[in-house]
């Protein structure tokens, strides 16, 4: 699985004070140690830390490239902010996203075949967030259907299904598991597929418990990638375990140390 | 219509490994041998590169062999009792890469020699030949252990492969491996999740991964070795898949398992169908060679020097990439 360390978001408040401080020390702490924890690739959120949103943008990617080596998902729904992020990550960056919508994929393609970066693409378009899988399936093939008109590869974008708060819809999880099996018959080679995974839990009680179990679930419907929160430890032994129980990586007794390694 | 080859993307590639040390490297070799860096399944030059080539170690025992057939005889009775005279005569008069040396004479059952002795076997291979070595204890875990340490200090500095740490013998190894800037074989009995296992442990004791060789055992062709061919090929997958404690080069030992089958030694009285002895064994060999090959193995150890020109033959054929 392809972990994106969801940590370096402006919405939590350790994040937001360094911002505003501009005082790397915390974030670049941040980045060393989701890396160290098992993360491929971090996600960089300025969230409502700065109304400078350009320059915050700058910055955060600036002051995290210091100190780590992997891909930079630069999260923004401002094609400015994203242009911005993806120059100072130098081409080592994934696009954090577009929409099915024409007028957002026609800002964000072009990025993403001139930075030459894999993109994630939300199934969300203008009429909002699908009902169903076979919705959000509709607005997925549009998102190929378009990455194969700029010459991206189906296989650099991530469809992201959106996941929902189970506390507030919660038929939306098992949709979302639809989603991810019938992403695969999409194209061939398919798409990947990403979800943002704490958002299944947001607001509710047992957060944790919620998306540990989640995740394992996903993973047996063929999820690629998660933005999610490597230093739970829980969260990524369960993440490690399920790869090894669907033979996507080799058994051996310390198969949770090997995977940290 | 025109044929579009598809290709495969891999995450990852095999860990380079570079055997022997020269003089500016600490060591006495005149030669040193690389081997890894495949970014793709063996020989697909169309998918990646294999900057590479694979590379044949020939054997060489401590001790006069017993039992062993007339064709593979003949190569070696003059050269029997003197392994360094042995070792010239694979690198000067059969092109090895590098020399696989055995120290079968320690064995307890055996000829129980010393630590001393061993080592002093050592050094006169090392002054004799300007190849890299792999060193091989005599089986006994024990015995291994014991002479070991004295064997990887008699080489200290040249970076030999010492063989070989296994789930249940690794410490020893490691130790003077890392004492000594040596590699080290890391040795399951065909079993893909054992030889990680091998590698974690290894790593926990501090050896760096560039210092590892995987080799699993296996059998000649015709024992059970399409299951070897198997447990290859998918360590080699994990490896291009990215799993790092599985990214090593891989060592077969094919000479002693080829000729361990009856249909490599068995006399033409006895078994008149076979064909002529001279030629069975041989083939025997490349035969199974030329298989560990093509799942992916970078180091093949080798006995007939015919079986080695054919495999080397092979090799070029392959690496040319005209044959694709």
């Amino acid at each position: 699985m392809f972990v994106i360390g969801e940590r370096i978001n402006g919405m939590f408040t350790d994040v937001k004070k360094a911002i505003q401080a501009q005082d790397p020390a915390p974030i670049q702490q941040l980045a060393r140690d989701q890396l160290a924890a098992g993360a491929n690739a971090l996600d960089i959120n300025v969230g409502p830390a700065s109304s400078d949103k350009l320059g915050a943008m700058q910055w955060l990617v600036g002051i995290t490239k210091e100190v780590v080596d992997v891909p930079l998902c630069i999260d923004t729904t401002n094609a400015e902010v994203m242009k911005v992020g993806l120059e100072a990550a130098e081409g080592n960056a994934i696009i954090n996203s577009t929409t099915g919508e024409e007028e957002r994929m026609e800002k964000i393609l072009p990025l993403a075949a001139e930075y030459n970066c894999p993109l994630i693409g939300l199934t969300i378009d203008a009429e909002g967030v699908p009902r169903d899988a076979n919705g959000r399936m509709e607005i997925a093939l549009r998102l190929v259907a378009a990455c194969m008109e700029q010459g991206i590869a189906t296989t650099d974008l991530y469809i992201d299904a959106v996941i929902l708060p189970v506390n507030a819809l919660q038929q939306v999880p098992q949709e979302i598991l639809d989603t991810l099996q019938m992403c695969k018959a999409l194209s061939d080679p398919p798409p990947q597929t990403v979800i943002g995974l704490s958002n299944v839990s947001q607001g509710a009680l047992h957060r944790e418990l919620i998306n540990r179990i989640y995740l394992v679930m996903a993973l047996a419907n063929g999820l690629d990638a998660a933005i999610m929160d490597p230093l739970d430890t829980k969260l990524m032994d369960a993440a490690i375990t399920a790869e090894v129980l669907l033979n996507r990586s080799v058994y051996c007794d310390d198969f949770l140390k090997a995977y940290r390694k | 219509m025109p044929l579009t080859i598809p290709k495969q993307r891999w995450t990852a590639e095999v860990q380079t490994a570079t055997i022997g040390a020269t003089e500016a490297e600490g060591g006495t070799r005149t030669s040193t041998v690389t081997i890894g860096g495949e970014q793709t399944l063996p020989f697909l030059h169309f998918d990646g590169e294999t900057p590479n080539r694979p590379v044949i170690a020939m054997e060489v025992l401590d001790e006069q062999p017993s039992g062993w057939p007339e064709p593979l005889a003949q190569h070696y009775e003059d050269v029997w009792g003197d392994p360094a005279a042995w070792a010239q005569k694979a690198v000067e008069e059969f092109g090895a890469d590098l020399i696989c040396l055995r120290l079968l004479s320690a064995n307890p059952d055996g000829s129980d020699a010393s630590a001393d002795q061993c080592a002093e076997t050592i050094q006169s291979v090392l002054k004799a030949v300007g190849v890299p070595l792999i060193i091989w204890g005599c089986g006994n875990d024990e015995k291994d252990n014991e002479i070991m340490p004295f064997c990887s200090q008699a080489a200290a500095g040249e970076r030999c492969v010492l063989g070989s740490a296994t789930e249940d013998n690794y410490k020893t190894i490691c130790a003077s491996a890392l004492a000594d800037n040596q590699m080290i074989i890391s040795e399951s009995p065909l079993d893909i999740n054992i030889q990680k296992q091998v590698n974690i442990l290894v790593t926990d004791m501090g050896m760096d991964l560039a210092n590892i060789i995987l080799y699993q055992v296996t059998g000649g062709l015709g024992y059970g070795v399409e299951y070897a061919y198997s447990i290859l090929e998918r360590t080699r997958l994990a490896a291009l898949d990215g799993d790092r404690m599985l990214q090593m080069p891989m060592l077969s030992i094919v000479g002693s398992e080829a000729w361990r089958v009856k249909e490599a030694w068995q006399s033409e009285e006895d078994a008149p169908e076979w064909g002529p002895l001279e030629k069975r064994g041989i083939i025997w060999e490349a035969a199974t060679a030329t298989l560990f090959l093509h799942a992916g193995t970078d180091i093949l150890v080798m006995w007939h020097p015919e079986a080695v020109t054919r495999l080397r033959d092979h090799i070029d054929e392959m690496m040319s990439g005209e044959s694709v």
